[in-house]
């Protein structure tokens, strides 16, 4: 058990800045999500921590021993599990789980006990006589799990290993994921693109861009509280509206952000609530079973064209017309508020 | 331009597939098929070079050569040289394949070096190979002596044992450029992260080798040493020119054999029998490797 530690850790692949100053502190026992886009450097930092690649600058502690420099992979107390599951195709699924025991030199008799153990955890035990080929994608990713639980890691890392499933199986596999993370309690730093997984397994998620950690938070702080434009648009489905209302008590070049669902009709709230109104030019409503997505514009704002997003649950029955313009609006409490130049976050 | 509206020749692809088929298997027929017939039939007639007559022996020719210490000798050269030189091969393959795998400065070169000894013509690497081995004029003696490792001196190609050992590493150095190649295409299909898995699961150097690189290369290795079989059992030229099988007939190997009983002694039943006598052999070694090859065969998993 142990957390990690990482300083203005760099990565530089020539002119390509894949991690640009990276300090990030792991608790212990914590389930961490790296989430990025492709090329944000969420792999590049995660396979540093692993050894398998080298830093250009920075540092990496895991617990009390500084790891970047010279510690190889094996002497770092880590267990990586890689998206294609990596599993050793000749060798069955005792031998591939049994590896890093023997690589470890562990006597025959304990390496027999800890396998059949992890097995019985992943519920694999009749599988151990097979080989890779012979399963199925949920169970490789089993036998991968097992893989690196065996070894007794201080921290597992994992790498999209939920992307290769099919979509049915990745919501069973997650809550596997968590359940078992929950139970061992190592500390785990699980990366991704998928914002869903990421807001349903992290305790806390890094969002990354462009080699820089942007913002570090719980699922609820990220998605409620975003530091900037680029959060805001990248965590959510749809992604949170951000329009200049143009409104005279904000500051100039100030622009409005809100979350679809906090965009309804104005009268399905209650006389209570301060409301902010918009006049909302419906396009297009979309039809999505439990969610309607309304397409439309705003008159009166910066950028009339733009394109606003509501999302209404299907408990409101109302009915939208397309090509009408409705009366919708936002609780105050919804709004958020953000600087047009620099991207980042007002109070005001 | 209109395109024909019916079915042309070219759209016909059995008769097309025939047509374009039937070059490469005439040339085959002819040039390989017959006189592999031929060399059969031969082995069991009594046909002398010089005469026309033909005449059945059965038998005979295999009798005769079984019972010749130099045939026997000539047998066992042949299996030594083949199994030894391969063995070396492998080795030679996978270390040399593992340097080739690492970025280095001047790697373009370096294979263009690797690849010679597979381009140049066997009789001419032979004839350098001979001044190598001179009993006057030898480089590893002069080496050897040099750096205080020898203190007597090496007739190489005059002795029978060290001999045999010299057309070993001449065969050796003859085909593992090729073997090279066919290991490095092999490690290149391993997909890394399995590789990274290995390093992360604390695989050191040889574990990850031995273990997960080898077997996974089991398939491609197979292929190269039947290659390597075939090339080296069926050969004449390295043998011919480094010791044209002596001294007194101790490093003969079966094709020196042949041609020396069937085209320099005339007596073509007897050479043929010698040239077939490893065929079925080498078909079963054959079978067998490419058998192994399916087996092991784990590439694309998913």
């Amino acid at each position: 058990m142990a957390g990690i530690e990482i300083r203005s850790l760099r990565k530089h692949f020539g002119d390509l800045h894949a991690v640009d100053g990276v300090d990030l502190s792991i608790r212990d026992g914590e389930f961490l999500v790296l989430l990025g886009s492709s090329g944000s450097g969420k792999t590049t930092l995660l396979r540093m921590i692993a050894g398998l690649e080298r830093p250009t600058s920075g540092e990496i502690h895991i617990g009390d021993q500084r790891v970047d420099g010279d510690v190889p992979p094996r002497a770092r107390g880590i267990a990586m599990v890689f998206q294609s599951y990596a599993l050793y195709p000749h060798r069955t699924v005792f031998q591939n789980i049994a590896f890093p025991l023997e690589a470890s030199r562990t006597p025959r008799k304990q390496i027999e006990e800890k396998v059949r153990w992890a097995a019985e955890l992943f519920s694999i035990t009749r599988y151990l006589d097979r080989y890779p080929r012979q399963l199925s994608g949920g169970e490789r990713q089993r036998v991968a799990l097992c893989r690196a639980l065996v070894r007794d890691p201080k921290v597992f890392l994992l790498d999209e290993p939920l992307a290769n499933l099919d979509a049915k199986l990745r919501n069973t596999a997650r809550d596997d994921l968590k359940r078992f993370q929950r139970q061992i309690q190592t500390t785990t730093v699980y990366v991704t693109h998928d914002q869903v997984e990421a807001m349903g397994l992290g305790d806390r998620i890094v969002v990354m861009e462009h080699g820089k950690v942007r913002q570090v938070g719980t699922p609820q702080e990220v998605y409620e509280d975003p530091v900037d434009t680029f959060v805001a648009t990248f965590v959510g489905q749809p992604p949170m509206n951000l329009l200049d209302a143009g409104d005279p008590s904000l500051p100039p070049r100030t622009l409005t952000g809100f979350r679809p669902e906090h965009f309804l009709p104005q009268s399905v709230f209650g006389a209570g609530e301060d409301l902010r109104t918009f006049r909302f030019a419906v396009r297009r409503v979309e039809y999505l079973g439990s969610d309607r997505y309304v397409y439309g514009s705003v008159a009166g704002t910066g950028a009339p064209d733009a394109t606003i997003i509501a999302k209404l649950p299907a408990t409101i029955a109302l009915v939208i017309p397309e090509g009408e313009t409705h009366d919708f609006a936002v609780p105050r409490r919804a709004l958020r508020y953000f600087d047009a130049t620099t991207g980042l976050r007002r109070t005001a | 331009m209109t395109l024909p509206p019916r079915r042309t020749f070219a759209d016909r692809e059995e008769v097309l597939g025939a047509v374009m088929l039937a070059p490469a298997l005439a040339y085959v027929i002819l040039l390989v098929g017959v006189p592999f017939v031929f060399a059969i039939l031969l082995g069991f007639s009594n046909a002398t070079a010089g005469s026309l007559s033909f005449g059945w022996a059965g038998l005979h020719n295999y009798r005769a050569i079984l019972d010749d210490p130099i045939f026997l000798r000539a047998l066992r050269n042949s299996v030594i040289v083949t199994v030894g030189s391969q063995v070396l091969v492998v080795i030679l393959a996978t270390a040399a394949a593992q340097v080739f795998r690492a970025a280095f400065h001047g790697k373009r070169f370096a294979r263009f070096v690797l690849l010679l000894p597979w381009a140049v013509p066997v009789s001419l690497a032979a004839i350098a190979w001979t001044w190598i081995f001179d009993s006057t004029f030898s480089v590893i003696n002069w080496t050897l002596k040099a750096v205080g490792l020898l203190h007597g001196w090496l007739y190489w190609l005059g002795d029978p044992a060290l001999a045999l050992l010299a057309i070993i590493i001449v065969q050796a150095w003859r085909i593992f450029p090729f073997a090279t190649v066919i290991v490095l295409a092999g490690l290149s299909s391993i997909p890394q992260e399995i590789v990274e898995a290995a390093i992360v699961d604390g695989a050191g150097f040889w574990r990850r080798l031995l273990v997960v690189e080898l077997p996974l290369l089991m398939p491609v290795v197979a292929v190269a040493v039947l290659f390597g079989v075939v090339y080296t059992a069926t050969d004449l030229g390295v043998v011919y020119i480094l010791t044209g099988g002596g001294p007194a007939n101790t490093t003969h190997v079966l094709p020196t054999l042949a041609f020396q009983r069937g085209i320099l002694g005339a007596d073509l039943g007897q050479g043929a029998a010698i040239a077939v006598f490893l065929l079925p052999f080498l078909i079963v070694v054959a079978i067998g490797m490419l058998r192994l090859a399916h087996r092991t065969e784990v590439g694309g998993a998913q």
